[in-house]
Parts: C-alpha cells; structure tokens; sequence
C-alpha cells in the first residue's frame, strides 16, 4: 500500500496528463459539436506539452538561464545539475505553434463548414447531407 | 555541391514557397514556373542522392554543423534513397500535369495554392530524409497542415471531410510525438540511430512498449490503416484533383515509409519480431484492411471514391508485407510503395483529366469515354492492370514479392487475401471499362446515341500522364535491377 | 459513438498509466533525460554559441532546423487560412446599405445602396452588425498599443538574456495590431497594415529565417552552419553564432507577427474585410 501510494505521489505530474488526455481525447471522439471536438483537440495538444515539460524538471534546479554570462563577472565553470533539462522546453515550443496552426485551421475549416450548413451540430449536417 | 543535395532537396522548395509566396501577390503568372523549377531541383537532387548511395553507402549531414545526437543529423541509407526520387518526381509529374485544373477552379487563388504545394511537397520530403525522431514531427505537421488546405478547396462537402481528417490527423500525430516522448523519457536521444543503440537493455521496460504501440496507432491513423481509414475515402473524393492526385499517391505512402522505418531502425526488427511476436496479429489486420478495402470499393458507384477504397486495400498490402517479418515480404512491401504511389498517381491523374474535361466522376458520366478521350483512357488501362497485377507492369512484381513472403511465412490468409483483392480489382476495372466503351455517351440533356466527339484533355495534361504510365512498364521490367541494386540492402541482417 | 469514445478513452489510458510505472520518478536528476543530452547543452552553450538563454541557444541553433519549420508551420497555417476563407476582392461586394455616425453627437444615418457619402471628418463609417466600442475604450487602447509594441521589441531583442526571443515577441506584436482590430474595427486594422503588405511580411520572415541557412551553405559550411558568417559579420565564429541567433529571431518575429494578423482577419472576417468585426 505504501509503495502504491509513494508511486501515486512520485509521480503525479504524469497521472495529470493522462487525465487531461483522455478529457481530450473523449471529446473529440464523443461531442457532437464540432468546435467542441476542437476544443477536446486543444486540451488534447496541451496534456502533451505538460508531459514534455514535466520530464525536464529537476530537483533543485533553475531555469536553463545561466547568470553572469558576459561581463567582468562572468564565470564559465558551470554545473548541470544546477539548471533544469532545457531541451524538453524547446520541443514543446515548437509543439504550442503547431498546436495554434492547428488550431486555426480548423476554425478556419469550421467557418467554411458553417457557410455551407448553418450549423455546427455534426448530427444535423449528416442529415442535411443525406438529404441532398 | 553534390554534397550539399540533403540540404538542397528540402531548402530549394522551402525557399522557393515563399518566392511563389510573394509572387502571388505581384504576379500570379510567375507562381507556375517557379514551383516547377523549384521541384525540378529536388528531382534532380533526389536521383543524385540515390546515385551517391548507390556509390558510397549510407549518408550523413549535419544540419548546423552539430554532431548528433546533439543537432539534427539527415541520414540517407537505401530505403530512403529510394523513396525520394519517387516523392519528388511524383510531385513535379502532378504539378505539370495540374496547371489547367487550377487555373479553372481557383483562377484568384493560384498563388496560395502554388505555396501549399510545394511547401507539402517540402514536408513530404523532409520526412523522408530526415534521421530525427522530433524533426519528423514538425515535418509531418508541415504536410499535413497544408494537406488540409489543399484537400478543404473542392465539393459542398470537402471543408467537413477535411474537417474530420484534421481530427483524426492530429490525432495521429499527437500519438507519434507522445510515443517519442516515451522514447525521450527512458533514453534521453531524439536521434533515430542514437536511440536504437541506447534502446536495447530496455526492451523489457514497459515505457518502450507503450512507446512502440503509441507510435504504431498514431502512423496507422495518418495511413488510414482499417479500422483507422474513414477519414480518407471522403477526404480525398470531394477535394479538387489537383490536390486529391498529389495527396493520394504520396501521404499514404510516405506514412508507410515512416512505420518501416520506426521498425527497422528506431525499434530494430530484433525487438518488433522476436521481443513484442505480435507480427502474426498484425498480419490479420492487414488481411482484413485488404478485404475490407476491396468490398467497399465494390460498393460504389463513384471513380473516384472506389479509387480511395482501393488505397486503402494497398495499404493493408503493405502494412501486411512489411509485418511478415521475412526478405521477400520486406521486399514486396518497399517495392510496392514505389509502384503504388505510380499506380496511384496514374489513375488519379485519369480522373483528373475527366474531371476538366467533363466535370463529374460518377459512373454516369464515364459513358463513352473510350471514344471521347481516347488518349486518356488508354493510359488509365494500364494504370488498372498495374493495379490489379497483370505482368509487366510493375504491380505484378510487387505483389508477387509479397505472396512469396506470405507463402514463406506460412501466412496463407494473407496470400488468399491478396488474391482475392486482386480479383476484385479485376471486378471493379472492367466494370468501369464497360462503362466507358459499350455504353453510349450521353450529354446532359439526355439526347442519347449522341455522336461521340473526340474532346481529349490538353497536351500539358497528357504528357505527364504518359509518362507515368509508360513508367509504370519500365518500373516493372526493371523491378531485378531496383531489387538487386537497392532494395535487397534495405533488408537488415538476420533476416531470412 | 458515446460508448465507442468511452472504450477507447479508457484502454488508451489504461495503456499509459501502464507504461508510466516505469518512468523514472518526477523531478529525478539521475534520469536518463537529464543525464543524456541536456548536461551538454547546460554545460557547453556559453563556450560553443555565446549565449546564456540554454533554451534559445538550443532553439534557435543546435536545433535550429526544427525551429526553421517551426515557423513555416506557422506561415503555412497563415496561407491555408487565406486560401480558404478569403473572397476575392472583385467577388466581395460592398453592402447595400451602408451605416455613418456622427462622432460628436452620436447621431446614426443610414445610407441606402447608390448613394455616397461625401469625405467629412464629423461622421464615421460603421458596421450594421458591430457597433464600435465607445471612447474610452478606443482611447485607451491607443494609448497602450505603443507601449505593448515596445515591449515585444524588448522580448525580441532580449531573447539571448532572458526568456523570450522571436515567437514570444512576435505574439505581442501581433496581439497590439488585434488590439487594434478589436477597439476599433477590422477596417481600421487593415488600413494600417493592408493585406498584401501582411502576405509579403510572413513570407520574408520566413526567408531571413531560411536565407540565413542557405547563406551559410554559399559560404561553404552546412546549412544553418551560423559559424559561416563569421567572415561576413567580421566577429569570431562563436559570436557569430550568436549573432546569426538574433537574425533568425528577427525573422521569425516578423513571421509570426503577420501570421497573427493574418490569421485574425481571416477567421474574424469569414474571409470579408469589408463587413468584418
């Protein structure tokens, strides 16, 4: 039981990031409305960039800044220990701007969608759809 | 500067896109030969790079001059010679072949429609070429990105089949990135061969399982791997031809391409086939994928959408072949990626032609079609035979590869699936044939046994499609010299 | 489909809670991730590039081709927008019906199709769907644009220093011209920055971005090889990287500064600048 819970509790940026997945995930499977499924894909994106972000952390390190760099005081001999893993942040850089293109894109698909429809009920365009 | 040709192939078009770009808002007629000339170089840097691995092996160069695993490294072995040349020449085939299509549908557009181009066709590229697990990431959103673009400009109906893809294309992606950052996690490398090394004291772990799965679904999602296919078959029959003939033949493939390559070198067929043992079940899907596919396709009564069943039904082809886990199914697999993005290509680019020249592709319209466009339809003859298999187009060689490997394997449901899939093609084609040559061309008013007048599609239209077709012969007639040349030293050792 | 997404949302995660029981424990120094790669780029940033931000030396340098696409991804979402929604400016008719205020006594007239307004500085043209927001929002905006524009020059220019760099400060760039937008309307937007000045703009952010690369492959070294321009910039191969860092934030600053308006007028508009919000 103990090691249950001291797993619970070491790990818990990871079991967070599940949970916000699978939110996403569920919504763009099982809303209806179309901008809710792409609001279900942004929470989706984000629980990514939490998990990245969350392997760069280390204990009792800073932000991967490093002081006095240049100038009269600055000192070379510096410790990795000292600054938080930099590279996780740099990919979940690039993975917030993908996440926006996407983002608008799909407003941009789903203004296109309500031009022709009227509607952004998924169950309401098929019908209309079928009509046709 | 032959040296130079990894970063020329995918910086000539990058840079490019944005000269069409600005010319869009200049002069929209510079669009057109810009891109063409921007493709060109790829081509041409593309058969160089294959003919320098043909020389001197496997190719490294390092993007910013940064060793990896510490920056990106481009590395170009066999496989991905290979795929090249055909993504890059498929490309500028369809871009010549397309300028009508899009001068008559988006006459105020063709600037940004240039730029989506060729910036997909620098995505798809960069896919190809690039030896960083990340970097694949950022390449695969740049294609898709642009794909919907492209794919949302057609019918009523495309923006919300685009819509859907782009749900299930994030999707897929998302996963990619999340199983790489499983892999990042437990080895700390992002470098495609820096992370096999590191990889195998952990293969037991249970994080590069998830890891191997994760990615496997998200690059099936992106192929449209059955059941994971519904986006496509919509997606890619409301879109305009332009878009629907560059797309067809090459995301599907280009996908394909990714998972052999996650298998052969991110994961090494050591873990795939003797760790995880899960190829047999894998193998069933493919089986399934193939015949549902094919029964799909019998349903329609649409070219085009029956053209987008039959994509799915390759795939399953060469999911199922790169998964029996023996030479001649690798073989056949990486073999029919070339062959079926020229197949694709060829028929794609038949419907192209009709769509311009009589603006429908419902089995309707194809009445008396042989006499109408002559030209066209005898290309789109051999396109059909390549499909189904008839020697010696090049879609016989592959698919003889792969029921080798079936046989091989003892994998006998997946060589009944082949052949059934080949007889329903056989099925569906004549159907089609049928169509265009015994029944009389009607025109709109419903005068029938109208005199059938030739009205061919432009020159510019035809040229690209010949060449594809008569490629499709001489892929097949060269399939010994593409085996024993590159694709056998695609295989890694160990296998049988 | 409630059922199906339930199912699949539950073996999915089912699947990764699995395999996180064998991540190495949050925050752990001795992780394969902290121990790997990144000690390196801790360590070696200040003798090998010259800049103390670890986070932009490694964007915008040891994995500056990722960032290079990073920002075409962004220009792309830009085009596709453009290319779906935009109507042409011959297909976008002007209303019939046009609306004019008075600015001083707020007085509303309405203009039926055929007739003109002659140029008058008493009366302002508005929307028949969107009435602007009153005077103290319009002049509070005003005064905080430029303010929140020299704020992202700092961001941009002090990315080698500090968190920020290129995309930060292009954001705020972009969010003073929605500001903008906003407080008064998209006309207004627009005629400050016209659209093909913001079509031209992303795509020659993009270019310093790419053209930086491909200089350094004129100049003999690798693409993005930044110790190429050494020559050029007459400085030492170190700082010239460093240097070529700042370039290449310039452009995508630019970059991502048009993308963003471009984007918002866009989707805002429905592709109508005319009649926009």
């Amino acid at each position: 039981m103990t090691d249950l819970i001291s797993m619970v509790v070491a790990k818990y940026n990871y079991w967070i990031y599940i949970t916000l997945m699978m939110i996403g995930l569920y919504a763009m499977i099982a809303k209806n409305n179309l901008v809710k499924k792409i609001v279900g894909m942004n929470i989706f994106q984000t629980a990514i960039i939490l998990f990245y972000v969350s392997i760069g952390v280390k204990k009792g390190a800073t932000i991967p800044i490093l002081e006095h760099g240049h100038g009269p005081n600055a000192h070379h001999v510096v410790h990795a220990v000292d600054y938080i893993n930099p590279l996780p942040h740099v990919l979940m850089l690039t993975a917030i701007v993908v996440g926006v293109a996407t983002l608008g894109v799909a407003l941009a698909l789903a203004i296109r969608i309500y031009n022709n429809y009227n509607t952004l009920e998924e169950d309401e365009i098929l019908a209309q759809v079928r009509e046709k | 500067m032959s040296e130079q040709y990894p970063a020329l192939l995918v910086i000539v078009p990058l840079l490019s896109a944005l000269v069409v770009s600005v010319a869009g808002w200049v002069n929209k007629r510079w669009c057109f030969p810009i891109a063409v000339a921007a493709l060109s170089v790829s081509a041409w840097s593309s058969v160089g790079l294959l003919f320098r691995v043909l020389n001197e092996g496997v190719i490294v160069y390092k993007l910013g001059g940064w060793s990896p695993p510490m920056g990106i490294a481009y590395y170009i072995d066999y496989l991905n010679g290979l795929v090249l040349p055909v993504v890059s020449i498929v490309a500028l085939l369809n871009l010549i072949s397309s300028k009508r299509t899009v001068e008559q549908q988006f006459p105020d557009k063709t600037g940004p429609f240039y730029t989506l181009y060729v910036l997909m066709v620098t995505g798809l590229l960069g896919i190809v070429v690039t030896g960083d697990a990340f970097n694949l990431y950022v390449l695969l959103e740049i294609a898709s990105l642009t794909g919907y673009g492209l794919l949302a400009m057609g019918e009523e109906r495309a923006p919300l089949a685009t819509l859907n893809y782009l749900y299930m294309g994030t999707i897929g992606a998302c996963f990619y990135l999340l199983g790489i950052g499983y892999l990042y996690i437990v080895t700390g490398s992002l470098n495609m061969v820096d992370i096999a090394r590191l990889l195998p004291p952990l293969y037991q772990s249970k994080a590069v399982l998830a890891a191997f799965i994760i990615c496997m679904v998200g690059v099936w999602l992106k192929m449209a791997f059955f059941p994971l296919h519904a986006w496509l078959p919509n997606a890619y029959t409301f879109a305009n031809s332009a878009s629907s003939s560059l797309i067809a033949p090459l995301v599907t493939k280009v996908m394909v391409y990714v998972m052999i390559r996650l298998m052969l070198t991110i994961f090494t067929p050591k873990f795939v086939f003797n760790t995880l043992a899960v190829h047999d079940a894998v193998v069933w899907l493919a089986v399934i994928a193939i015949a549902m596919g094919a029964v799909l396709a019998l349903k329609e009564r649409n070219l085009k959408k029956m053209l987008t069943y039959i994509v799915v039904a390759e795939v399953g082809y060469m999911v199922g072949g790169a998964w029996l886990g023996n030479r001649a199914g690798l073989t056949g697999a990486v073999l029919h990626i070339v062959n079926d993005a020229l197949m694709t290509l060829c028929v794609f680019l038949v419907v192209g032609n009709i769509v311009y020249k009589i603006k429908g592709y419902a089995f309707g319209d194809l009445k008396g079609l042989f006499a109408k466009m002559p030209f066209t339809m005898g290309a789109f003859v051999i396109g059909a035979l390549s499909i189904i298999g008839v020697p010696p187009t090049c879609g016989f060689f592959s698919k003889w590869y792969l029921i080798l490997g079936a046989i091989q394997a003892h994998q006998y449901g997946f060589m009944v699936a082949l052949l059934f899939s080949s007889l329903i093609n056989v099925v569906l084609f004549f159907r089609v044939f049928e169509i265009g040559f015994y029944e009389p061309f009607s025109d709109h008013e419903g005068h029938e046994h109208h005199p059938a007048v030739m009205a061919e599609a432009p020159l510019t239209m035809l040229v690209p499609l010949y060449v594809v077709a008569i490629s499709l012969i001489l892929v097949g007639l060269y399939t010994g010299d593409i085996v024993n040349h590159i694709v056998q030293f695609v295989i890694p050792k160990g296998f049988m | 489909m409630k059922i199906i997404g339930l199912i699949i949302t539950v073996v999915t995660g089912a699947l990764l809670i699995y395999a996180a029981a064998d991540f190495p424990a949050w925050s752990d120094p001795a992780s394969p991730a902290s121990t790997y790669l990144s000690p390196h780029f801790i360590e070696k940033t200040m003798e090998e590039t010259s800049v103390p931000n670890i986070v932009t030396a490694v964007l915008a340098d040891y994995r500056g081709f990722d960032t290079m696409f990073e920002t075409t991804v962004i220009f792309s979402a830009g085009v596709v927008c453009f290319f779906l929604l935009r109507i042409s400016r011959r297909e976008e008719e002007e209303p019939e019906t046009r609306y004019y205020r008075h600015v001083l006594t707020g007085v509303t007239i309405q203009l039926k199709e055929g007739y003109k307004m002659p140029p008058s500085a008493d009366f302002e043209r508005i929307d028949a769907v969107w009435t602007p927001p009153d005077l103290i929002i319009k002049t509070g905006c005003r005064i905080l644009i430029p303010f929140v524009q020299l704020f992202a020059l700092y961001v941009i220019a002090h990315g080698h220093h500090s968190p920020g760099g290129g995309f930060q400060g292009g954001v705020i760039l972009g969010a003073s011209v929605i500001l903008l937008a906003i407080s008064h309307d998209l006309r207004t937007a627009v005629r400050r920055m016209s659209e093909k000045l913001i079509g031209i703009l992303c795509a020659v952010g993009v270019f310093i971005y790419a053209g930086t690369g491909a200089l350094c492959l004129l100049l003999k070294q690798n693409f993005l090889d930044y110790s190429a321009l050494a020559g050029v910039l007459h400085v030492d191969p170190i700082t010239a990287r460093s240097h070529g860092i700042l370039i290449v934030e310039i452009g995508v600053g630019i970059a991502v500064l048009a993308t963003m308006i471009w984007i918002y007028n866009n989707i805002s508009s429905a592709g109508r600048y005319r009649q926009g919000l």
